[in-house]
């Protein structure tokens, strides 16, 4: 995977945000303020407007500059929660011209940790970690089996579609859907249904590789 | 939905306009998007900077000028700002006395906060955080983001305000600070939900005869959906939460805030009812505002703060103020 790679995941990242705006907004409404399609939309505009501006050279670099244009656009939690994500995963890429399939996997580890750190979220708590852990063990057994690239991606998509579903029975315990306690119960979060697209997006640029 | 706007994606931009142009006592920098008094910064005073999602006003931008913030960063509606705009603020009204950044309990205003704070850090900009966190409605706190900020904030920009304006250091304001929100409980109430621009209709459905209790300030449902009943029961519904927090006694300051959409002919009649409520509890307002300070949109509801007053905290209360949403003594 290479630079050309890493700007494929994010076009796809942001198409695919785009076109589901209005339905992360839904979720939100439910649950939250009915702002989350709205506002990473606007955070992806701006990524892909910074990378067009200053193309990176790297594929570390591509995260980086991603993560710090969502940090600086989108606010409320999740600008810096993504934000963090993919600024995580570009600097544990290095300056790498080229990011094997376990390489990958590492960066993605580095993003979790980066964002229940950031966070403080566990799985189960209803936050976009029920998605994108599920999501990150399965892309490393796959990979650890000998899974080619695409393959494990496609695993990894459905972990992440498996987890974002799971949420919809869980009382939220972390974010702004914690308020409403008990009432919490029988909605998808929104922050796990938008993880489910990074992860799909990331399958479609493997499948486009 | 019907909105005096000219484009969704303009509001912010367009409203800071109309702020620019409205308050010649501030300076916005409308690119940077942060709100500013014309002096700052100050040499020798400590900075207050607040910010938060657009459509709470007055707050936070309305509460900058002499004795409250020096300066408010407004972020999309209902959305946090972002790290840069409150780096961009501390660095304006860094007088060399530090900043203390006001925070509402909401996740995405700690996080956005926190990244802030650390990179002023870098930057050699002093920074002291307070956390407002009143709203009663929120009871598990280990089971959830913590409790909201909400109505307490004003108190805390006005009286922390006061002091840094007496030159106070920077560890004094937001001890004090701190000591305000802790004395500080709040409790909301809506009867219909507010529309956000982006959304086109309003967050949540209530019947004719249903209300929302607990609710904070951005739209988002409350803790349980009830029956509309007459004002008084409901008063002592909101009450009778802050007080079970915490009983209330003595001198109280009061804010009785509309959500947005209440005529003030109605926040009047439950006022009537909190005072009352006091004065049976043995506690006094002796010092109270009635009107739209802390509002979500068009919301229709009230909440209600108390803080429990001690002699320094009423006298910095009364100390002048000159702001767009609060002026007094000057």
């Amino acid at each position: 995977m290479d630079t050309s790679f890493f700007l494929a995941w994010i076009k796809e990242a942001a198409t695919a945000v785009q076109a589901e705006r209005d339905h992360l907004t839904q979720l939100d409404a439910a649950i939250g303020d009915a702002d989350h399609g709205a506002n990473l939309d606007r955070g992806f505009a701006a990524v892909r407007q910074a990378l067009a501006d200053t193309p990176p050279e790297t594929p570390g670099a591509v995260l980086v500059q991603a993560g710090s244009a969502l940090i600086r656009k989108v606010g409320g939690a999740s600008g810096p929660l993504y934000g963090t994500a993919f600024r995580q995963m570009g600097r544990a890429l290095g300056d790498a011209p080229e990011i094997t399939p376990a390489g990958l996997v590492t960066a993605l580890e580095a993003a979790q940790e980066g964002v229940q750190k950031l966070g403080g979220a566990a799985e189960g708590d209803k936050t976009l970690v029920d998605a994108f852990a599920p999501a990150v063990r399965a892309l490393a057994q796959a990979v650890q089996d000998g899974a080619k690239l695409a393959d494990a991606l496609e695993t990894a998509t459905t972990a992440a579609e498996e987890g974002a579903r799971a949420t919809v029975p869980l009382q939220a315990r972390k974010g702004r859907a914690s308020y409403l306690g008990p009432r919490s119960v029988g909605h998808e979060d929104p922050g796990a249904a938008s993880t489910v697209l990074i992860f799909t997006a990331l399958r479609r640029a493997a499948g486009q590789a | 939905m019907k909105k005096l706007i000219n484009s969704v994606d303009a509001i912010v931009t367009d409203t800071l306009h109309g702020v620019a142009a409205a308050h010649p006592s501030l300076r916005v920098d409308i690119e940077n998007r942060v709100i500013y008094r014309r002096d700052a910064p100050r040499p020798g005073k400590v900075g207050l900077v607040s910010g938060g999602g657009a459509g709470h006003e007055p707050l936070h931008g309305g509460f900058v000028g002499y004795g409250m913030l020096d300066a408010a960063c407004p972020g999309e509606v209902f959305t946090s700002p972002v790290p840069d705009q409150m780096i961009e603020a501390s660095k304006g009204v860094d007088g060399g006395a530090g900043v203390l950044h006001i925070v509402k309990n909401y996740t995405g205003d700690v996080l956005n906060f926190e990244m802030a704070a650390e990179l002023c850090a870098d930057e050699g900009i002093e920074v002291a955080s307070v956390l407002v966190n009143d709203d009663v409605a929120v009871q598990d706190s280990l089971y959830t983001a913590g409790r909201r900020g909400t109505g307490a904030t004003l108190f805390v920009e006005k009286i922390a305000g006061a002091l840094a304006e007496t030159g106070a250091p920077l560890a004094e304001v937001a001890r004090l600070a701190q000591e305000v929100n802790e004395r500080s409980r709040s409790f909301g109430v809506a009867l219909s939900a507010g529309t956000v621009p982006a959304a086109g209709k309003p967050t949540f459905d209530l019947s004719d005869t249903e209300i929302e209790l607990g609710i904070g300030i951005h739209g988002e449902p409350g803790r349980t959906r009830s029956t509309h009943r007459e004002a008084r029961e409901i008063a002592r519904l909101a009450m009778d939460a802050i007080n079970d927090d915490v009983p209330l006694s003595g001198d109280t300051l009061v804010l009785l805030n509309g959500m947005g959409g209440t005529p003030l002919l109605e926040l009047y009649i439950v006022y009537a009812e909190v005072a009352a409520y006091l004065e049976e509890k043995g506690a006094t307002a002796v010092r109270c505002l009635v009107g739209n300070y802390v509002t979500s949109l068009d919301m229709q509801g009230f909440s209600v703060s108390v803080c429990r007053l001690t002699d320094e905290l009423t006298r910095l209360w009364d100390a002048p103020v000159e702001t767009p949403g609060l002026r007094w003594g000057r």
